[in-house]
C-alpha cells in the first residue's frame, strides 16, 4: 500500500508528461473539423465538429491538397528507393572489397556527415537554375540521392557478413550483382528497413530546399503548400490544421505499422542531426 | 562495357584465406569500384563541388548581378553585422535554455519509464514520443495557431485560470520562450527513447550490487545510471546542439524570424540574405561560419568521447 503510495507521484508525472505530449495533436484533429471562426472563440471548442468535409472539400479547392499529398509520396518514395540503393551499394563497395581509394572514400563519407547541408544551398540553387532544373523533382531527389548517414549504415550491417558466403556464390556462378542482392542483402534487411523509413521522413518533412526549388502550386510539397497557406491574406486556419493533420497522418500510419524500424531509423538518422 | 566488368571471371577459386586468398582479394578490386561508383560520382557533383563553389564565391561580392573579388570582405562583414551577433545569441540561448532543459527532461522520463513495476509502460512510451512522429512544418503551424494572441488556445487557457493573455509570437522574449517551447515538445521523446535504449544496456548485475552494497534509490541513479549513461546523454546533446545551430522550419514557420529578429537563426538569415536579397557572397560566408562552428562542436565530440575511452 505504502508503495503505491509512493509511486503514486511517478504516474502523476507521467501523465502530464503524456496530456502535454497529446493536447496539440487532439488540437489539430479538434481544429480540423471545427470552422476558423470556431478556433478562436470562447469557449474553445474541446469535442470534434461538423466541419470536417466542408474543410476537406475547401482545402481540395483552394490549394489542390490531394494533388500536393501525391507530390510528396511520389518525391518521398522515389527519393527513397534511389538512394537506399546507392547507400546499401556504396556500403557494400566499402565494407568488402579492397581498392585503391577506399579508406579515402570512407573518410570523405564520414566528413561529409559533420557538415551542414545549408552551405551548399546557394551552390546548388545556382546549379539547377542553370541546368534550368528550378520547379523539378530531379531537383528535389538527385541532389541529396548519396546520403552519408545511410552510406555508414549499410556499411556496418555489411561488414560482419562472411567473406566465405560471398565466395561460394561466386564459385557457383553468380555475378557481383547478384551475389550482391541475392546473398547479402536480405541480411541487412533490418538496417535497410531502418534506413528506408529514415530516409522516407527526412524527404516527407524536407522544407528549405523545396522551398527554394518549387514555384508553381501543381508541383508543391506538403510543407511548402502549407507555407503558402500561411502567407494568403485571409488565413484559413481550419484549412490549415486539416493539411497539417494530413501531413502527419502518414508519418503516423508508418510509425504504428513499423514501430521498431521507425524509432531504429529515426535514432540513426539523429548522427546527422 | 558494365556488364564484363560487373561479370568479373568466373573461374572457381580457393577459399579466402592465405595466399589464395590474396589473389582472390585482388581479383576483386574492380567490383569494388563499380559499387562506390555512383555515390562517389554523386557526392562530387552534387556536394563536392558545390562545396568548393560556396567557398570560393565567400570571396566574391555578388550585389548588383556581377561578382568582384573582395578577399576577406565579406567575413570581416560577419564580425560588424547586428544580425550575425543577434542570431547567434539566439542559438546561444537555445543551447543554454532548451537544450539541458530537454535532456534532462528526457533522462528523467527516460529513467522513470524504464522502471519494471510501471503500467502501461509501453503506453506511456509511445505517448511521449507521439511529437516526434510530427511533420515539423506541421508540429510548428500547430503550435502558431494555438499560440495566437487573441483567442487562441493556450491564452484561453490562461484565461480559464485568471491569467491574461500572453503576447506569445510578437514580443521578443515570449517569441523566444514560444519557440523553445515548441522545439522542446517536437524532440523531449525523441531523446527520451534514444536515452531508453541506452538503460537498456545497463548490466542488471550493476543495480544488483549496488542494491546489496546498500545504495538508495538515488545513490544508484546519480552514481550508476548517470556515469553508464554518459556517452549516450553526450550523444543526445551533442546532436540536440547541432540540431539547434541549424534550426530554420520552426522559427520559419512560427515567427518568420520576429519580432525584431528575436528568433533569427544563422540558417534563416542565410536565407533571407541569399535567397531574399539575392547576396550570394555574404550567404557563403555565413554558411563557412556555421560550417565552423559545427566543425569545432564535432571535435568537442570527439575529444570527448576519445577522453572517456
Amino acid at each position: 500500500m505504502t508503495q503505491t503510495l509512493k509511486r503514486l507521484p511517478v504516474y502523476l508525472v507521467l501523465l502530464v508528461g503524456a496530456a502535454l505530449s497529446i493536447i496539440p495533436f487532439l488540437w489539430m484533429v479538434i481544429a480540423s473539423t471545427h470552422t476558423t471562426a470556431a478556433l478562436f472563440a470562447t469557449p474553445l471548442p474541446l469535442l470534434p465538429g461538423g466541419e470536417l468535409w466542408k474543410n476537406l472539400a475547401r482545402l481540395q479547392q483552394e490549394t489542390n491538397f490531394s494533388q500536393v499529398m501525391l507530390n510528396s509520396l511520389v518525391v518521398a518514395v522515389i527519393y527513397t528507393a534511389f538512394s537506399c540503393v546507392v547507400s546499401a551499394m556504396c556500403g557494400y563497395g566499402l565494407a568488402k572489397f579492397r581498392f585503391r581509394g577506399r579508406g579515402l572514400v570512407l573518410g570523405a563519407v564520414l566528413l561529409t556527415m559533420m557538415i551542414p547541408m545549408q552551405v551548399l544551398l546557394v551552390p546548388l540553387f545556382q546549379m539547377m537554375a542553370s541546368l534550368g532544373w528550378v520547379n523539378s523533382y530531379q531537383a528535389l531527389i538527385l541532389p541529396f540521392l548519396a546520403n552519408a548517414f545511410g552510406i555508414f549504415l549499410m556499411r556496418q550491417a555489411f561488414l560482419d557478413f562472411p567473406d566465405s558466403l560471398i565466395e561460394s556464390a561466386r564459385i557457383d556462378g553468380a555475378g557481383e550483382l547478384k551475389t550482391f542482392y541475392r546473398i547479402v542483402m536480405p541480411v541487412a534487411r533490418p538496417q535497410l528497413a531502418a534506413l528506408m523509413i529514415y530516409t522516407f521522413i527526412s524527404q516527407w518533412n524536407s522544407f528549405i530546399w523545396p522551398l527554394l526549388m518549387l514555384n508553381t502550386e501543381d508541383k508543391y510539397t506538403l510543407p511548402v503548400a502549407l507555407n503558402t497557406m500561411i502567407g494568403l491574406s485571409r488565413v484559413d486556419y481550419s484549412g490549415l490544421m486539416l493539411g497539417s493533420l494530413l501531413a502527419t497522418l502518414p508519418l503516423l500510419l508508418v510509425f504504428i505499422i513499423f514501430q521498431k524500424q521507425f524509432v531504429s531509423g529515426l535514432m540513426g538518422g539523429a548522427v546527422k542531426g | 562495357m558494365t556488364s564484363t566488368l560487373l561479370r568479373p571471371s568466373r573461374r572457381p577459386s580457393a577459399n579466402a584465406g592465405g595466399r589464395a586468398g590474396a589473389r582472390s582479394t585482388a581479383r576483386r578490386r574492380r567490383p569494388g569500384y563499380w559499387f562506390v561508383l555512383p555515390a562517389v560520382g554523386l557526392f562530387a557533383i552534387f556536394f563536392l563541388y558545390p562545396l568548393l563553389s560556396s567557398l570560393w564565391q565567400s570571396f566574391f561580392s555578388t550585389t548588383g548581378g556581377e561578382s568582384t573579388w573582395v578577399g576577406g570582405a565579406q567575413y570581416l562583414r560577419l564580425f560588424h553585422d547586428p544580425l550575425v551577433a543577434k542570431s547567434l545569441f539566439n542559438v546561444g540561448l537555445i543551447l543554454v535554455i532548451q537544450v539541458p532543459l530537454m535532456v534532462c527532461t528526457a533522462l528523467g522520463l527516460a529513467y522513470l519509464l524504464n522502471q519494471s513495476w510501471l503500467r502501461f509502460r509501453t503506453g506511456f512510451r509511445a505517448m511521449h514520443f507521439l511529437p516526434a512522429v510530427t511533420t515539423l512544418v506541421a508540429y510548428s503551424l500547430v503550435f502558431r495557431v494555438m499560440l495566437a494572441t487573441d483567442g487562441g488556445a493556450v491564452n484561453q487557457l490562461l484565461a480559464m485560470v485568471g491569467m491574461s493573455p500572453v503576447d506569445w509570437l510578437n514580443s521578443e522574449a515570449w517569441s523566444r520562450v514560444a519557440l523553445i517551447a515548441s522545439i522542446t515538445w517536437r524532440w523531449t521523446g525523441y531523446n527520451m527513447v534514444i536515452i531508453l535504449a541506452g538503460l537498456q544496456g545497463i548490466p542488471a548485475e550493476l543495480y544488483e550490487a549496488a542494491r546489496i552494497d546498500g545504495a538508495g534509490r538515488w545513490a544508484i541513479f546519480t552514481k550508476i545510471v548517470i556515469p553508464q549513461l554518459r556517452p549516450v546523454i553526450l550523444f543526445s546533446s551533442i546532436t540536440s546542439t547541432i540540431g539547434a545551430l541549424q534550426l530554420f522550419d520552426e522559427n520559419f514557420i512560427l515567427t518568420g524570424g520576429g519580432p525584431n529578429n528575436a528568433t533569427l537563426t544563422p540558417v534563416l538569415y542565410l536565407y533571407k540574405v541569399g535567397f531574399q536579397q539575392f547576396d550570394f557572397g555574404y550567404a557563403s560566408a555565413i554558411a563557412w561560419l556555421l560550417v565552423a562552428i559545427i566543425a569545432v562542436v564535432s571535435v568537442v565530440q570527439f575529444a570527448i568521447m576519445k577522453e572517456k575511452k
